[in-house]
């Protein structure tokens, strides 16, 4: 029951949001850009983007849990100050107080809004009831499965009767399976209408998830995190995943995420891998997870080329963890993304053929011609007359341009693919690169 | 593995009184009898105190066993008290924090009894007459063993509140009381209960010194085990030493099954750890209370009660944010001016006393020995912690790596750790005197005789902890001997080894004033160093020497821990700590 008219009252309106974060350097970091976005009554809205995009940022924004640098989020008219009454959150690991039941936590947010016990105990108790938890009422979160867990969370946030729900990632901690029949359920209430609520924001990273949930998504690109895309999911409820038009708009999505910056529209991917500085962000991806793609791609049905989507499917890979592996092979030129297709190269091709120590040659000499990082490592390990360089020499010089995390993910890595690729070595101990090879 | 029920409300349906309401009942009721005849006892009036002979007859011991308890229950809840406060403060506000938490450091490495010295005669003056004002000071002297690690958890617990639990509660808007009592104090219950049991272990060492106050001319005897343990050392009376031995022995293991053995039971439910904990020994009193439904029903109003205290939905501070206009950050520069233009006064008014204080009292060759005799005693400890290391590590290794022999020993070891070891100190020196030794040698092992216990039950807490997959993995290989020892086991337990090697080390520098000068009826044996220093100036009432023995203990005591166990503990924590 998509009710997406321009007539309908807005719920959330979002101007210009803008937040960063001081650097310890100096400077400071983005995190969201100018983001706009408005939420209307009676429907649901997917806020789709890579882990560390900021769209988990942007919902705490809406939630009152932080404050933007610029810019205003408004919920019914008003500017939001705090956390408001009407809006209420579920959490992607739940939050459930492992010392209170069931009961108490679905009844956590009745306490704030000083509600008489009795009359308390009654709704909390209609909440169990409608999200499926009779029964389990004076049960203990450790005692129940990740499931139930979550139930608990939707019933402690619909007990409080907000107008809107916002949902952080609810079903990423849950197998596939659960985070399925959870899915229908809630589906199910919101097109009977059971749940007194009048719209939902899903913050996902899941494409299927949000096309198969949302009347709206908006997809969010990163550094800075900004709505890139929106796209109106215009399919009859209850929707098939393996309906002809549910996957086309998969593959579409899919296509619109690894668009790179040049080939029109801004890219969405996280890191932006297509520059050639050396403080370009370079995902956490292990070199086994690399020969491990390459050679599941060079093999049978794919032969060299593969659909991401049917990929992801294939070897159980979120579609957030396949795009950071896809790109790194992208990266190091062992292959290419187009259309939401990959394709491997010549010599990815070789690669996926050729032993060990082969591998690690090749591995070698794409690293050093094409991440400056490796490469500018290699250069200053080899001008110093000792050979070695103390880690934070590195770390320090990445966070000019990034974030804390972000470079000591990226240094991380390159220092595992300089591992991998003999190139340079590390003694964790002394924090310290080297030449030495340890024999 | 049989499941650790909770108290919780009686069903309805179920009020037939069960032999067990008996049970539970007498024991209710006369915990209530008893603590409210001790209380009448404390405000009698100072002639009552100063006396009245203690009688070393033992058929008074149960009632000094009573007085001696409450004194150190009294000393606990203002602990939790000041735990509440102090270190919700540190932890809630980041400009209390920068004052708090190193005022906290120093409190923590002040020797216990030199608080004693100087809070008696303040105590004293507040309650002009009565018996009152030695009590206050006894337990305030308690209080001081108790309160900095309590206080030291409970900030280390608010600091570390799950983030996901912080959004929640603020989201669902709860107010700062009802999330103080939702979530901060949930969640820091299972260390908080543990640094409770620690306290009260490490007080009982104090007691003998804080029931029989003697400062300079000043000297209180209050009735209670302490001083019935002074009088029989100054009567050099060893059978009444060994009577209160048992005494203390059976007030001890009485606390531990009717108040932490259920604690700690209950507290399981407040750990994090989304996985079943350990399987706890010794609630009998959780199960009878359980099956006592009476009682429970009494107990209901009690917990009704404080679930509408919890949920009052209170509010102080301002913990939400409201867009700051720019008057409002001039306020706040101006707040925080005031704030450590208060504190940089009240620092420099400190160091004008302690100048006042020890000007021309004590000169520069003094303060020299004063630290030549800290080295000394730096030397005593660190050997010996090294030996107690040597001896305990091997066998908390052995038996930490046995199941069930760990259950059984580590509820032995905790009771030896409770167990003052000063009690002990009469027997050393009758040894020292039959064998003519040296007291400079002999006298030392005294300091780590009670505090050696953290050693071994924290090595024997790293060895059950250590992954079976590991040893299996070792056995596999055949890793034995040495490379056993080195590489495999001793890595494992070092995190657990380092925190009980730094409690056994402040432990010793606190027992050093008690254990360096020893006194049997009319002998003394005397150790050089700080800590017998200390206790001759304490004994001749003489101030200065006081203040700068007890300012020298702290600086060694600050400095050993910054410059010795500070960065062994974060290597620890770091590389070998296994998640």
């Amino acid at each position: 029951m998509s009710m997406t008219t321009e007539q309908s009252k807005t719920v959330i309106e979002v101007r210009k949001v803008r937040q960063s974060f001081p650097r310890p350097s100096g400077g400071e970091l983005t995190v969201l850009e100018d983001v706009n976005m408005t939420l209307r009554e009676g429907e649901i809205v997917g806020l789709l983007g890579r882990s560390g995009s900021g769209k988990s940022t942007l919902l705490r924004i809406m939630a009152g849990l932080v404050e933007p640098t610029g810019g205003s989020a408004l919920f019914q008219g008003q500017p939001i100050h705090g956390p408001a009454a009407g809006i209420a959150m579920v959490f992607q690991t739940f939050a459930l107080f492992p010392w209170l039941t069931v009961l108490q936590n679905v009844s956590l947010g009745l306490d704030a809004l000083k509600i008489p016990e009795a009359e308390a105990r009654k709704r909390a108790l209609e909440a169990i009831d409608l999200i499926g938890m009779d029964g389990f009422e004076s049960a203990y979160p450790k005692e129940i499965s990740g499931g139930m867990r979550q139930r608990v969370g939707f019933a402690r946030a619909l007990v409080v009767h907000p107008d809107l729900l916002l949902m952080d990632e609810p079903f990423s901690a849950l197998d596939v399976l659960t985070a399925e029949t959870l899915r229908t359920d809630l589906l199910d209430l919101w097109s009977e209408g059971r749940m007194p609520i009048k719209s939902i924001l899903l913050v996902t990273h899941n494409i299927e998830e949000a096309v198969l949930m949302c009347d709206r998504i908006l997809v969010f690109s990163s550094n800075p995190g900004r709505v890139v895309a929106e796209i109106p999911v215009d399919i009859p409820r209850p929707r098939n995943r393996l309906d002809t038009k549910f996957r086309r708009l998969v593959d579409h999505i899919y296509e619109r995420m690894t668009m790179p910056a040049s080939a029109g529209g801004p890219q969405a991917g996280v890191p932006d891998l297509s520059g050639d500085s050396i403080t370009k962000v370079l995902p956490r991806v292990s070199t086994n997870s690399i020969a491990g793609l390459i050679e599941a791609i060079a093999g049978a049905p794919y032969n060299g080329r593969a659909d991401l989507p049917v990929l992801a499917d294939d070897m159980h890979m979120s579609a957030d963890v396949l795009f950071s592996v896809a790109e790194t092979l992208q990266l190091l030129r062992f292959a290419d993304i187009e259309g939401g297709d990959i394709r491997l190269t010549e010599a990815g091709r070789r690669f996926a053929n050729e032993d060990v120590n082969v591998r690690k040659q090749m591995f070698a000499e794409r690293l050093l011609s094409h991440v400056p990082l490796a490469a500018h490592i290699k250069r200053v390990l080899d001008e110093r007359p000792e050979h070695r360089a103390p880690y934070s020499r590195f770390a320090e010089e990445l966070e000019d341009a990034m974030s804390e995390e972000q470079a000591e993910e990226t240094l991380r890595s390159a220092i595992n693919w300089g591992r991998f690729a003999e190139v340079f070595a590390y003694d964790e101990n002394r924090a310290m690169l080297s030449l030495d090879n340890p024999s | 593995m049989e499941k650790i029920q909770t108290i919780s409300v009686a069903r309805r349906g179920r009020l037939a009184p069960s032999p067990w309401d008996g049970v539970a009942l007498c024991l209710v009721a006369g915990s209530l009898a008893l603590i409210v005849y001790g209380a009448r006892q404390m405000g009698g009036p100072l002639t009552s105190v100063s006396a009245a002979e203690i009688s070393l007859s033992p058929a008074h011991l149960p009632e000094y066993a009573l007085r001696t308890t409450l004194r150190m229950f009294a000393a606990l809840a203002a602990s939790l008290l000041f735990t509440f406060t102090y270190a919700t403060a540190a932890a809630k506000s980041r400009r209390a924090e920068a004052v708090l938490i190193p005022i906290l450091d120093v409190l923590q490495s002040v020797p216990v009894l030199g608080f004693l010295s100087f809070t008696v005669t303040g105590f004293m003056a507040i309650f002009p007459g009565s018996a009152l004002g030695a009590e206050c000071a006894a337990i305030f002297a308690i209080f001081t063993a108790q309160a900095w690690n309590m206080a030291f958890s409970f900030y280390q617990s608010l600091r570390t509140v799950p983030l996901d639990l912080d959004e929640a509660t603020r989201a669902f808007r709860l107010s700062g009381w009802q999330r103080f009592w939702r979530l901060d104090v949930p969640f820091a219950m299972p260390g908080l209960i543990w640094n409770m049991m620690m306290s009260m272990s490490g007080s009982w060492f104090f007691i003998v010194a804080s029931e029989a106050i003697s400062v300079g001319n000043t000297t209180i005897t209050l009735p209670g085990i302490g001083s019935y343990v002074a009088l029989a050392i100054e009567r050099r009376d060893l059978m009444a030493v060994g009577y209160a031995v048992v005494a203390m022995l059976i007030v001890i293991i009485a606390y531990d099954q009717l108040l932490f053995r259920p604690l700690v039971a209950w507290a399981q439910k407040f750990r994090f750890e989304q996985t079943a904990g350990q399987q706890m020994t010794g609630v009998w009193l959780l199960r009878l209370l359980n099956r006592a439904k009476l009682v429970q029903l009494g107990f209901a109003p009690l917990q009704k009660g404080f679930g509408a205290v919890a949920r009052a939905p209170m509010n102080f501070g301002k913990w939400r944010w409201t867009a700051t206009p720019v008057p409002a950050r001039w306020l706040n520069a101006l707040w925080g001016g005031v704030w450590w233009g208060v504190w940089v006064f009240v620092a420099l008014f400190g160091l004008e006393a302690l100048y006042r204080e020890l000007y021309g009292q004590v000169d520069w060759p003094e303060v020299m020995e004063a630290f030549r005799l800290g080295l000394l005693t730096l030397t005593r400890v660190v050997v010996l912690v090294v030996l107690a290391s040597l001896v305990w590590v091997p066998i908390g290794v052995w038996i930490g790596l046995r199941p069930r022999l760990a259950m059984r020993l580590q509820l032995i070891a905790q009771v030896l750790a409770a167990f003052p070891a000063n009690l002990l100190f009469p027997a050393a020196v009758v040894g020292i005197l039959h064998f003519q030794l040296n007291p400079n040698i002999w006298l030392s092992p005294l300091m780590i005789l009670g505090t050696q216990w953290y050693i071994l039950f924290n090595v024997i807490a790293g060895a059950s902890a250590f992954p079976s997959d590991l040893r299996d993995a070792a056995a596999n290989l055949r890793v034995t001997g040495r490379p056993w020892w080195f590489k495999v086991i001793l890595p494992g337990i070092f995190p657990y080894f380092v925190t009980g090697g730094l409690t056994a080390s402040g432990g010793s520098w606190n027992a050093s004033i008690v254990a360096e000068l020893v006194v049997w009826g009319n002998t003394r044996l005397e150790a050089n160093g700080l800590g017998s220093y200390i206790a001759k100036a304490t004994a001749a009432g003489d101030y200065p020497r006081i203040i700068l023995g007890v300012v020298v203990m702290s600086v060694f005591v600050t400095l050993f821990n910054r410059i010795f166990w500070r960065p062994l503990n974060s290597y620890a924590e770091r590389r070998l700590r296994m998640n």
